[in-house]
């Protein structure tokens, strides 16, 4: 009996963290999105402000569309995840609810209301409300996302590296509410993943107008759009590049399992080469194919060609799964090196000599979502590496799992799948119709954003018939 | 922390989060209540439907985040204890928010031969969260309890809040929208409005059979006194709007907030008789919200922030309904 108990257990936990990856996956897509791509809409409308130029305010209406619709996926699929703690991880809450709690809770009491509150102004409000009103609930609800972000991030860090508490009975008591949201990992992992916004935004606006320019749309917004997206990426990229650096040296700090798995290093050693490829074998707790570029791992990470890295042998049942943290990070940093390349060529050729040739629209297509796969990558680095703990050191992730049966999680855990499977494809697919509406559209009057009046209707048949 | 030493600060986020529950129940329920209506038959009373709550549902559901937010960080044990015995119906209520949430924005921007399936995915999600969310309440009423009765119990719960939420949504399409469809939200309101009255009267009587605990706390004294007054402002106020609504639409439209202000007042009345039933339980007779509160220091962390965020949330959500007031106009970007 006990043993039927033991598995059910088991199942049970190994299908929560299923479910709970699944969802936040899908989740963080969405505000991937939202959290830049709102202040570059304030700065579509700012520019129209400025120079009364009307392509600039068709940027604005074909991305704000596009914004609404992210936003309504990301806020259904948020509300998801705050059910999450209670239904599948109690001792999580049970055991730092007393620091969690608050974090979240300032999060809906700041940056939710003011986000959902504001934004039908922003949508709807263009001719209900003064311009400058108007231009004020963007700036708000721009804000609100940020902040949105800042306060769930702070709770992530936290998890990753606790400061600013002690354990009384098995429970975190806060002592420092300022250590604990600017704990060590904090600022780091903020700036990134801001910054990791900026360019999946950036991408996804680079995709969607290299696509419609291919397809013929020769206005005049589609190539300011394509032009900024590329400039802007182009600027992001390498603060992205050192910000990303800075968060590992200080993972190196407070997580040494986890630069560990990342770079695949089985003994402590000094002169540790760099693994640009390599397969962890977890059994053997060895790698093989490796392909290697002597001591720079040692010069990256501790500024010495020398200097000594702490082997995962050091953790044994205190480090995270190798393999998927391994390859996550190349993944990652591969996205990041295709990113610099793409963008410093393609600002170079576009805004420099003003040509768009086919092959390097199509790249920009290909990458359209290249940001999603690189901050999916890297918040499969953070989190399956801060493994078998929830709380660095505090809580492991068995320990908080329900009780509930595991059919139940099954079944639950299908239903999402299902669910968020279809609304991918959707949202996806609907980008690509929104655009084709857009380029069968001569004038850019309202009508292009409202719903599918008969015009858009039959430019949209005609082009299904093509 | 006891009951012999009563703290104020697990009152006050009992409070705070019933009010978010109540909130939540009467801004969300006219949302909900319109998706439950939405008819099969008629496109443009679908899209003015529609757009009667489109500036609106975002911020309405956020309460739910706020209420259950409250749940967690004032009460973890009680939230972890609640959400897994109610882990079913809690994914079968996100799966309807979900799909209700997202056709809102799909419905206009995907391919034109979808828009119909996506205000079907509209109605059925508003339906599916609607029914989970009476079926939970029933549960959370009869303790969790594993036997048919309560499965029965929170079964009528489910359909008593559908007809709740789709009293108040019409309510509100009393007042938000003119001509035909103003008619037609007038019958659907007369038609709920008596459902709900139904259920109220089944529900109560239910509660009051299932559970000594409740019957002694409602009729075992002196408060019985109170629930004479009660029910009368019950029965004057279903009566009252039943004659109202016949009449829809007035000239000039007199009073036609009129249903929808006797539905908050009706909710409003629900709702006390819960809190009221349960206090100072938080688990119903299991757990208090005194042996569930978080640590104190944690609990006023957050109580600083909430009583200078507070108003001002207040403020903007009522500076947004005056931004969107009166009837219904087409939403354009
Ligand atoms: C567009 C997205 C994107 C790009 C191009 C990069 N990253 Fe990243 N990275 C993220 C998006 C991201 C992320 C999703 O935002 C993460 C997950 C958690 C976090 O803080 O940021 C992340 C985590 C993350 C971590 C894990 C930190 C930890 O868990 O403690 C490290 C060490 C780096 N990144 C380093 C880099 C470096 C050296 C890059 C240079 C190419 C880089 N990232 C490009
Ligand atoms: C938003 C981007 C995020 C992504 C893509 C992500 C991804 C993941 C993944 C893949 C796991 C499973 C790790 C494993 O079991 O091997 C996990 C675990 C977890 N993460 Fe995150 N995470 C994100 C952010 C967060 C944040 C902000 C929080 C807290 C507020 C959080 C809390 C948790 C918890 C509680 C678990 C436990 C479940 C588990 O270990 O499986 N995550 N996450
Ligand atoms: C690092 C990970 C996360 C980030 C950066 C993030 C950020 C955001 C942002 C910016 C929004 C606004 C909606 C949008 O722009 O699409 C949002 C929505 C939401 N998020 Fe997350 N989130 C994260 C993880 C989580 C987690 C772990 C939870 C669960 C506690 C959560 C709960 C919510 C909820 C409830 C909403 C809806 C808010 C509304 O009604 O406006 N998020 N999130």
């Amino acid at each position: 009996m006990l043993d039927a108990a033991a598995i059910a257990n088991d199942t049970s936990f190994m299908l929560s963290r299923i479910q709970f990856a699944a969802n936040i996956s899908f989740h963080i897509l969405f505000p991937t999105i939202n959290i830049a791509l709102c202040w570059i809409l304030l700065f579509f409308k700012v520019r129209y402000n400025q120079t009364q130029d009307e392509s600039w305010l068709r940027v604005y209406r074909f991305w704000v569309r596009i914004f609404a619709l992210t936003f309504a996926i990301g806020v259904v699929s948020g509300i998801t995840m705050s059910f999450q703690f209670g239904t599948n991880w109690p001792g999580y809450m049970e055991t730092v609810g007393n620091i969690a709690g608050p974090l979240l809770g300032y999060e809906v009491l700041t940056a939710f209301f003011l986000e959902a509150s504001f934004l039908s102004i922003m949508l709807f409000g263009m001719d209900r409300v003064s311009n400058r009103v108007h231009t004020l609930a963007t700036v708000l609800v721009s804000f609100g996302t940020t902040l949105s972000a800042f306060w769930i991030l702070s709770l992530d860090s936290w998890m990753q590296t606790p400061a600013g508490f002690e354990m009384i009975d098995d429970v975190a008591h806060v002592t420092s509410w300022l250590e604990v949201i600017f704990n060590p990992s904090m600022p780091y992992r903020l700036m990134h993943m801001l910054l990791a916004s900026g360019l999946t935004s950036a991408f996804l606006i680079c995709g969607i107008s290299a696509y419609r320019l291919i397809k013929g749309d020769n206005k005049k917004s589609v190539k300011q759009a394509l032009n900024f997206s590329v400039l802007l990426a182009a600027i992001l990229i390498p603060i992205q590049i050192f910000v990303g650096d800075l968060h590992g040296l200080n993972t190196f700090k407070h997580q040494p399992a986890k630069v560990a798995a990342m770079e695949g290093v089985w003994e402590t050693n000094s002169g540790v080469p760099l693994l640009l490829f390599a397969i962890p074998d977890e059994e053997k707790r060895e790698n093989s194919f490796e392909v290697k570029v002597p001591h720079v791992a040692s010069l990256i990470l501790t500024h010495d060609a020398q200097g000594e890295i702490q082997g995962l042998n050091d953790f044994i049942d205190e480090h995270p799964p190798v393999a998927p943290v391994f390859f996550s990070f190349r993944i990652m940093i591969g996205i990041g090196v295709l990113m610099l390349l793409f963008s410093w060529f393609a600002s170079y050729q576009f805004v420099i000599k003003k040509q768009y040739p086919t092959w390097l629209l199509k790249t920009g297509i290909a990458m359209t979502f290249s940001g999603w796969l690189a901050t999916l990558a890297g918040w499969y680095v953070t989190e399956i590496g801060r493994q078998p703990y929830l709380v660095s050191g505090i809580l492991r992730t068995k320990d908080a799992v329900t009780t509930t049966p595991p059919e139940d999680i099954a079944l639950s855990l299908t239903l999402y799948a299902v669910i968020y499977g279809f609304l991918l494809i959707a949202y996806i697919r609907t980008l690509f119709v929104m655009a084709n509406r857009a380029v069968a559209l001569e004038q850019a009057t309202p009508i292009e954003n409202t719903e599918n009046s008969d015009k858009n209707f039959t430019a949209e048949k005609q082009l299904g018939e093509k | 922390m006891n009951i012999t030493s009563p703290d104020w600060l697990p009152i006050v986020f009992i409070g705070l989060m019933g009010l978010s529950f109540l909130v939540y129940a009467i801004l969300d329920g006219y949302d909900l209540g319109v998706g439950v209506l939405l008819p099969l038959d008629n496109p443009q009373h679908r899209d003015s439907m529609i757009y009667s709550i489109g500036p609106f549902w975002d911020a309405n559901e956020t309460w739910l985040v706020m209420a259950i937010g409250l749940l967690l960080i004032a009460f973890p044990k009680a939230h972890s204890i609640i959400f897994q015995a109610l882990y079913l119906p809690t994914a079968v209520m996100l799966a309807g928010l979900i799909l209700r949430g997202v056709s809102f924005d799909f419905r206009t921007k995907a391919p034109s031969v979808d828009k119909q399936k996506w205000d079907y995915a509209f109605k059925f999600g508003s339906l599916l969260a609607t029914l989970a969310q009476g079926y939970m309440l029933g549960r959370y009423i009869t303790s969790f309890e594993d036997s048919w009765l309560s499965i029965g119990f929170s079964s009528l719960s489910a359909i008593c809040v559908t007809a709740g939420y789709s009293f108040i949504g019409a309510a509100w399409l009393v007042m938000k929208t003119e001509g035909d469809l103003q008619k037609r939200a007038a019958k659907w309101a007369q038609k709920t409005n008596i459902l709900m009255a139904v259920g109220i009267v089944a529900v109560c009587l239910a509660n009051l059979l299932i559970d000594q605990q409740i019957m002694d706390k409602w009729l075992g004294g002196i408060q019985v006194l109170i629930v004479i007054p009660i029910t009368l402002l019950l029965g004057f106020t279903f009566v009252s709007v039943h004659l109202y609504l016949d009449k829809v639409p007035m000239e000039n439209d007199i009073g036609c907030w009129f249903p929808f202000l006797a539905a908050i007042i009706l909710f409003i009345m629900c709702f006390c008789g819960i809190a009221y039933s349960f206090y100072p339980y938080i688990v119903p007779f299991e757990m208090t919200i005194f042996d569930a509160a978080s640590a104190r220091e944690s609990l006023w962390f957050i109580f600083v922030g909430a009583a200078i965020v507070l108003p001002m949330i207040i403020g903007y959500t009522i500076f947004s309904y005056k931004v969107f007031w009166g009837k219904t106009t087409k939403l354009n970007y």
